[in-house]
Parts: C-alpha cells; sequence; structure tokens
C-alpha cells in the first residue's frame, strides 16, 4: 500500500499522447474492441489490465498497427498519435512503429549478436552516421535497459544465449535504441521469475521519464506497482479508466471491483 | 430409484483389485499386443535393410567391372615408310594416312609379341587382332597425330582388349558361351591365356569409363559416361539456375505477402499437384514448347534443364513455403516492432532462418532431376552418342547431348552383354553422386539449424 501512494505522488498532469476514440476492432465476424474511448498522456505508465481475451492485447496491437498483419482484423475509429490519426490513407505503418515501438510477450530477440540485436533498428533507420555513432547508440540502448553491466563483456554473444529476463530487458533495449515515442509492452513479464519481473518493472518506471508506456499485464499488483494510469477492459468494452489509485482503493463500477477483488476474471 | 441414484456402479460389480505381482489377464493381453506391434515394427524394417542390402549388393557386383578394363600391352613399330613416306613430319600428310594403314602395323606388333611370347598359335596376324579392339588402330593414329616425333621409332602401348577377351577375363564370357560367336574363336582365348600368363595382358583401372564418350555397338569396351555425366551437369546448372530463384520467390511470396483468398488457395493446390504429375508430362510439354514451338535444338541440355525446371519447381516451392513457415511468427513481430519493413523482416530474418530448408530442399530436387529419364526421352536426349566433351559453356548447352540416367537407359537396351556391365557402373556412378547430394543437404540442415 506504502508502494501505491508513493506511486500516486508522481501523478502529475501531462500532454495527451494517445487519443483514441469510437475504436472498433472486428476479427472476422467476432467483435473484439466495442467502441472504445482512451486518452493517453505522455511520460506517463498506462496499465491496461483485464481478464483473458477481454481485448486488451488487441487494443495495445492497435496502437502501432501490428494487427495490420492479421487478414481478417478490421479497425473502425480514430487514434490519434500527437493529434494525427494514425490509420490515416497517408500513414506508412513502417513509420509509424518507429515512433510506437514495441516489446512482446515473449522475450523474441533476434537469432543474431546482442549488439546486431540492438543496432537493428537503427540500422534500418539511419540513425547514426558511423561506427563509433552506433557504438553510443547501442551500449545508450543497453544503459537504459539496465542490461549494459550483464552484456557490455560479450556484446557478439548470441542474444538467443541469453537468460528469460535478460532476454526481455534485451528487447526492451532493441525498441528503446530506436528512439520510440511511444512503448507499448504486452505482458513484458508474464515469461519472466520474479527477479527478472522486478528488474523490468524498475526499467518500466525508469523509461517513463522519456516516453508514454503502455503496458498490457495480467497481474494487478504489477498494475497497481507500475503505473499512473489504469484501463480496465471487460469482454471487449473499457469498463473503467482512471488514476491507477482511484481504480484500486475506489473503482467506480461494480465489474471493476469484482475484478480486483477476484471475483471474475 | 434412490438405490440406483446413490450407487453408480449399481447392477455392475466393483472390480477386485488384485495383487500387483502378478499380471491380469488384460494386462497381460495388452502387454502381448504391444510386444506384437513392435515385432511387426522390426520385422517390416528388417525387410527394408535387407532390400537396400540386396540392391546394394547387386548393383556393386554387376557394376564393379565396368571400372577395370582388360589392356593389352604391344611394343608397336611406327615404321616411316608407311606412316610418313616423304619424311618431313607435316601432320597433314601425316593424317591422310587412314586407320587402315595403322593396322598392319599392330598385326605385326601382334605377331610379334606371340612370337616373343612363345605362344603356340597357328593364328594369323589379322586373326589376332581380333583380340583387340577395334578402336585399337583409331586410338594409335591418334595417338601418333599428337606425337608425330614417334614414328620411326617403337612405341610401347596399351591397347583396349576387345569386349569378348575383357569378358572372358572377368568371367562373362566363357569357351561354352561363346560356341556361336563369331567375334572370338577357342583358338583365340588360348592365346589370351596364354599371353595373361606372360604378364601382356592385364586388367587395370578404368579411368576412361568415368572420363570418355559413349561407343557405338561395335565396341563397348571403349564406351564411357563422362560426356553424359557433363550433359547432367550442364542440366543441373540450368535447373539450378532457374528453378532457385524463380522458386524461392515464389514461395516468399505466397507465404509472406500473397492475401490469403480463392485464388492463392487454388494455386496452392496446384502446386501440390504439380508435384505430383508424372515426369513423362513435363518432357512432352517441353518438346511442344521448348522445341517445336519455340525451336530450341533438339538433344540440348538447355532444354533437358527447362524441362528438368518445371518439374523441380514443384518441389522446391513447397520445401521452401515449408521452411519459412517453420520460422517462429516472434521473429517476424520481433521485426516490424522496431520498425522494419515487410520485406526487410522477411530478408533480414525470416530468409536467413529459412535458408537451411531451403537449400537441403533444393539440393533433394537436383537430385531427383539428375536422375531423372523420362522427360529425357522426349526431347531427344536418349540414344544420342555423343562423341566430344563439350569445349564451352555454350556448347555444352546448346550442343546435342545425353544425361546420366539416359545413358544407363541406353546400354542397357544394347544387344551387347558388355554394355550390360557398362549400364550397372553407370548406376553406381549415377547412385554416388546422388548418394554425396543427399549427405551435403543433410550436413548443411545439420549445421545451419538453428534452436531458438
Amino acid at each position: 500500500m506504502n508502494q501505491m501512494t508513493s506511486v500516486e505522488k508522481k501523478v502529475n498532469t501531462q500532454d495527451i499522447k494517445i487519443s483514441a476514440s469510437g475504436v472498433q476492432v472486428y476479427y472476422g465476424d467476432t467483435h473484439a474492441i466495442k467502441d472504445v474511448d482512451v486518452e493517453i498522456e505522455d511520460k506517463t505508465v498506462t496499465a491496461f489490465i483485464g481478464p483473458s481475451g477481454c481485448g486488451k492485447s488487441t487494443f495495445l496491437r492497435c496502437l502501432n498497427r501490428m494487427n495490420d498483419t492479421i487478414d481478417v482484423c478490421r479497425v473502425e475509429g480514430t487514434i490519434l498519435l500527437d493529434n494525427e490519426d494514425i490509420y490515416d490513407r497517408k500513414v506508412d505503418p513502417v513509420q509509424l512503429r518507429a515512433k510506437v515501438g514495441m516489446v512482446f510477450q515473449k522475450p523474441n530477440p533476434f537469432p543474431k549478436s546482442i549488439y546486431d540485436n540492438v543496432a537493428y533498428g537503427p540500422r534500418i533507420h539511419g540513425l547514426f552516421k558511423n561506427k563509433a555513432d552506433l557504438d553510443n547508440i547501442v551500449e545508450s540502448a543497453l544503459r537504459r535497459a539496465a542490461i549494459w553491466n550483464e552484456v557490455k563483456d560479450r556484446l557478439h554473444a548470441p542474444g538467443t544465449g541469453l537468460s528469460g529476463g535478460q532476454q526481455q530487458r534485451l528487447c526492451i533495449a532493441r525498441a528503446v535504441a530506436t528512439e520510440p515515442e511511444v512503448l507499448l509492452m504486452d505482458e513484458p513479464c508474464s515469461a519472466l521469475d520474479p527477479i527478472a519481473t522486478a528488474q523490468v518493472e524498475e526499467l518500466i518506471d525508469e523509461l517513463r521519464t522519456n516516453y508514454s508506456v503502455v503496458i498490457v499485464t495480467h497481474s494487478m499488483q504489477q498494475a497497481a506497482r507500475v503505473s499512473q494510469k489504469t484501463a480496465f477492459f471487460h469482454l471487449g468494452n473499457l469498463v473503467e479508466f482512471g488514476e491507477t489509485g482511484q481504480i484500486f482503493t475506489n473503482p467506480e463500477d461494480p465489474r471493476t471491483e469484482s475484478y480486483i477483488t477476484g471475483r471474475i476474471g | 430409484m434412490t438405490d440406483l441414484t446413490n450407487s453408480p456402479a449399481a447392477g455392475v460389480p466393483r472390480p477386485k483389485h488384485g495383487t500387483l505381482l502378478t499380471q491380469d489377464a488384460r494386462t497381460a493381453k495388452r502387454n502381448a499386443a504391444e510386444k506384437r506391434f513392435q515385432m511387426y515394427g522390426m520385422i517390416a524394417i528388417g525387410i527394408g535393410l535387407l532390400m537396400l542390402l540386396v540392391l546394394v549388393f547387386t548393383i556393386v557386383r554387376n557394376g564393379a567391372g565396368a571400372f577395370q578394363q582388360t589392356f593389352i600391352t604391344l611394343d608397336v613399330q611406327l615404321l616411316e615408310d608407311k606412316l610418313d613416306k616423304n619424311g618431313n613430319r607435316n601432320i597433314e600428310e601425316i593424317s591422310k594416312v587412314s586407320t587402315f594403314g595403322y593396322s598392319p602395323l599392330i598385326s605385326q606388333a601382334l605377331e610379334d609379341k606371340v612370337a616373343s611370347a612363345n605362344v603356340q598359335t597357328e593364328l594369323s596376324g589379322k586373326q589376332l587382332g581380333d583380340i583387340l579392339s577395334k578402336s585399337a588402330a583409331a586410338t594409335l593414329r591418334n595417338f601418333v597425330l599428337r606425337h608425330p616425333e614417334t614414328i620411326g621409332t617403337t612405341v610401347n602401348f596399351e591397347f583396349l582388349a576387345s569386349s569378348r577377351v575383357d569378358g572372358y577375363l572377368k568371367g562373362r564370357v566363357t569357351r561354352d558361351s561363346i560356341a556361336n560367336d563369331k567375334n572370338i574363336s577357342v583358338e583365340q582365348l588360348d592365346v589370351v591365356d596364354q599371353l595373361v600368363e606372360g604378364g601382356s595382358i592385364e586388367k587395370t583401372f578404368n579411368l576412361s569409363f568415368i572420363t570418355g564418350a559413349d561407343a557405338s555397338d561395335q565396341r563397348p569396351e571403349s564406351a564411357g559416361i563422362g560426356v553424359s555425366m557433363l550433359g547432367s551437369l550442364f542440366m543441373m546448372l540450368v535447373v539450378l539456375a532457374l528453378a532457385l530463384p524463380i522458386g524461392v520467390a515464389a514461395s516468399i511470396y505466397l507465404e509472406e505477402f500473397a492475401p490469403k483468398n480463392w485464388i492463392t488457395d487454388i494455386i496452392e493446390v496446384n502446386i501440390s499437384n504439380l508435384a505430383a504429375v508424372p515426369s513423362i508430362v513435363f518432357g512432352i510439354l517441353g518438346l511442344a514448347v521448348f522445341i517445336n514451338y519455340m525451336h530450341l535444338p533438339m538433344s540440348a541440355p538447355l532444354v533437358g534443364g527447362l524441362v528438368l525446371t518445371l518439374m523441380t519447381l514443384p518441389t522446391i516451392i513447397i520445401s521452401t513455403r515449408a521452411s519459412l513457415k517453420a520460422v517462429p511468427p516472434s521473429i517476424r513481430d520481433a521485426a516490424l516492432g522496431v520498425g522494419a519493413s515487410k520485406m526487410q523482416s522477411v530478408f533480414h530474418h525470416v530468409l536467413p532462418l529459412a535458408a537451411p530448408g531451403i537449400l537441403t530442399g533444393t539440393i533433394i530436387g537436383l537430385a531427383q532431376a539428375l536422375g531423372e529419364t523420362a522427360p529425357l526421352l522426349l526431347i531427344g536426349m536418349v540414344g544420342f552418342i555423343a562423341s566430344n566433351a563439350p569445349d564451352s559453356l555454350a556448347s555444352g548447352l546448346l550442343s546435342p547431348n545425353s544425361a546420366m540416367p539416359a545413358q544407363i537407359y541406353e546400354w542397357a537396351k544394347r544387344a551387347d552383354p558388355a554394355f550390360y556391365e557398362r549400364a550397372w557402373g553407370g548406376i553406381i556412378i549415377l547412385l554416388l553422386f546422388l548418394v554425396t547430394m543427399n549427405t551435403v543437404a543433410v550436413i548443411l540442415r545439420r549445421r545451419f539449424e538453428r534452436r531458438w
């Protein structure tokens, strides 16, 4: 409880980074997301919670158009990133994804060296002038992902040889290296043990100073620990969205209360 | 009623569990069934292995002979007044002397050899000549044309023995079996026996079988598989150059980019069906399209390669798609997630991971194409006797040639049993190629297989 209040204190009003309104998602005939409005602030950690299959991951993947890769998926409504509609015809999802980075549920480093994993994004986006530049980018990304000390002596060892928690932090470093403005995390700790989870959570809190972070999680304790804003999804609806402290201590909707007290889910 | 609902097993006696130390009837029956099944499996594998052993044994036994050939060593006097009357070593004048000019020299050399080895025979030099290959005079003439300086000297020369003599030394021809044979007589075999004792007739390793060209019906002893091996090589070059890029491009498009709708479904089904189309159908297609319509040269490895490309494409596409499918989607997500385009994610990440599988599929497709005979029948690559190795890439692709399996088929259907032996020998060489290619495929798969 002590921790939660400390988080609460940090909350201060920020600019709106992403603003979604009237978002509908269909998988073929299934209506997966029903009329969701949400506003995600800059330099804030926003947590999406809810029971399995409630649509929180689907909604997260709408934010960087990863759903485009699914043929049957159809998105309606508007999602504005810095007041630009990301589903506009003129928007190239590739450019969008450079701005909105993503970390996945399962650590998925490329089967290449640690260095190449982190350098891949800067390489394809041409973010560096020379080798020394790239070295700096890689180092600072690995430092921001709090994994530099563990891997600095073996940057050219394969990334797949790291432990699960290290792999996930490497994936975070990889996402950070392209200098995104928003970082989406889809249950980043579900494959990790408690110690690695704690490291990643600490990292998320640090990342907040530079990025807008959106995290999907199954663990309500995690949502309470790392986030300032929380959105509760249920059966494709956004049931409640507000300050994390508010949601966990004094939810307005009875469904939220049932979920966080463990009666549904 | 209540009785029934209360005890679910009413009417059915509750099973009694006896001691665990003895098997009850049911367990014993189950175990016996499992044992029986394992035995069937072992018998099946045993039969398979036995057949493989029989096959390999038969091939080696029948084909090994082709790698040895009987040679007769003779000292030939290259008389100047016969070969170069003017004595000025002008190649053009020397080449006017045909093989008929050389035959007496060889006959003389044989007579000398017979006399010096104290062989008892009443045969004349010309009759003795039958124990040599019919190519002997031509071989000698070619030698003299290459080395005109040897005219006037006596050279020690190894001549191919005739296929009958060769068969006699290998046990294929016996004194009984030649009763009605016009090509050799018992008296000639007597001479052969004595020359073998004297060391003038020997079986040695036959390199020209591997490197040489096919020969006419009359002289099986000089037939080789080398030129048709080149024909196969050029066909494989065509197949590799066309089938690999086309197949891989098609698979990548179908697997990674194409929308999933009824058109791609139909294409997919048809590719699978094409893999099962009999190869002779591709042959007649090649005949109609490449030769009759496009007027490409008959019997050319280029046409053979094109036909085999059609045949190999489905194999390569199917295996490439399978290996692309085997790359975990999380790798694609990861690449897209850092802002790579679809094509970058495929070429930077998916393709390298799928490469071993693609290579394996390609090599297996090539191996399949290498052993294919039926389509070659239709485009005229069978029955053509290529006497020279092609001298350039263009002539290798465009000049008529044969291919290894077609050559084997050609030998197997000729009357002389000496060709039969060569057919088996050719099969050994073909199998060596196939085994090598498949081994390379396995090694590549093992070496580059990544686990994640």
